[in-house]
């Protein structure tokens, strides 16, 4: 199963691509990505999930602990996210309230 | 066309190891799409479903250190798809999971596992958890229109 993971950055702040099925099987890479780029010092994370086609609650739990990392370091993690069903795993677990979720990586970035 | 007398069952037996996840999704959803009375939203719906309760038998599976497969059986009837996925692991009480705080608390952030079963609840039109001693057998139902089962005409 595919799991593209996509670092650059955009005026200072670094931007996470990810792309294909973020489940039980891809989720620990992605978790050792956001391990690798906090221990790089990158507290201001956008996660662009737009090419993302499925996520479940192993992928939400990873990005809840790349979240809590961040914090700790004053830093920030949002999300890039307009598909309906991705979002809805969001909504449905009330994580909308806890992730700032943009329509774009320009709209994360400025923000 | 064919008579509903028939119900098309499938099983499906995968190693309890997190890459075979991937191709109970496959499945499940090509089966969903096939009968055509499913909105592509309800086969997402219920693909996300299926893979929380993979995941969910895997991972007990992993807790007791058992090599045994894990059992999955989609079955088609008139009014209903139902998925039901069987582990051999401990089990569990699904009225005991233990509660996260408000999203509000930055306390929440400490709990990253424990969405799947909440999910699941959400996503399908019945759940029902069958803990017992042999393990444990997660039943997920949609409900839907009659089937419109074309591919299984040649056959019938």
């Amino acid at each position: 199963m595919e799991l593209g993971l996509e670092v650059s950055e955009r005026n200072g702040t670094t931007v996470l691509s990810v792309r294909g099925e973020v489940d039980v099987y891809t989720a620990p890479r992605l978790r050792e990505k956001l391990v690798e780029l906090v221990s790089e010092g990158r507290y201001n994370l956008v996660v662009d999930l737009e090419a993302v086609d499925f996520l479940d609650s192993t992928g939400l739990g990873v990005l809840v602990g790349g979240l809590k990392r961040l914090r700790s370091h004053d830093g920030d993690l949002s999300l890039v996210c307009t598909q309906h069903r991705i979002l809805k795993v969001f909504e449905i677990t009330g994580l909308t309230k806890v992730f700032a979720i943009h329509d774009s990586v320009d709209a994360a970035v400025a923000s | 066309m064919a008579t509903w007398a028939i119900t098309a069952f499938i099983e499906l037996e995968i190693p309890a190891r997190a890459e075979f996840v991937g191709l109970v999704r496959l499945v499940v959803s090509s089966l969903a799409s096939a009968r055509r009375s499913l909105a592509d939203d309800r086969i997402d719906d219920l693909k996300l479903a299926v893979s929380e309760a993979c995941t969910n038998a895997i991972e007990a599976h992993a807790e007791v250190d058992v090599d045994e497969r894990v059992l999955v059986r989609c079955r088609e009837d008139e009014d209903r798809l139902e998925v039901s996925v069987e582990d051999r692991g401990p089990g569990f009480d699904p009225h005991e999971l233990p509660e996260h705080p408000p999203v509000t608390d930055p306390e929440r952030l400490n709990f990253e596992r424990g969405l799947g079963i909440p999910l699941i609840r959400t996503l399908v039109d019945e759940v029902r958890f069958d803990p017992s001693e042999q393990g444990t057998a997660v039943h997920l139902v949609m409900y839907c229109g009659p089937a419109d089962l074309d591919l299984f005409d040649d056959v019938y």
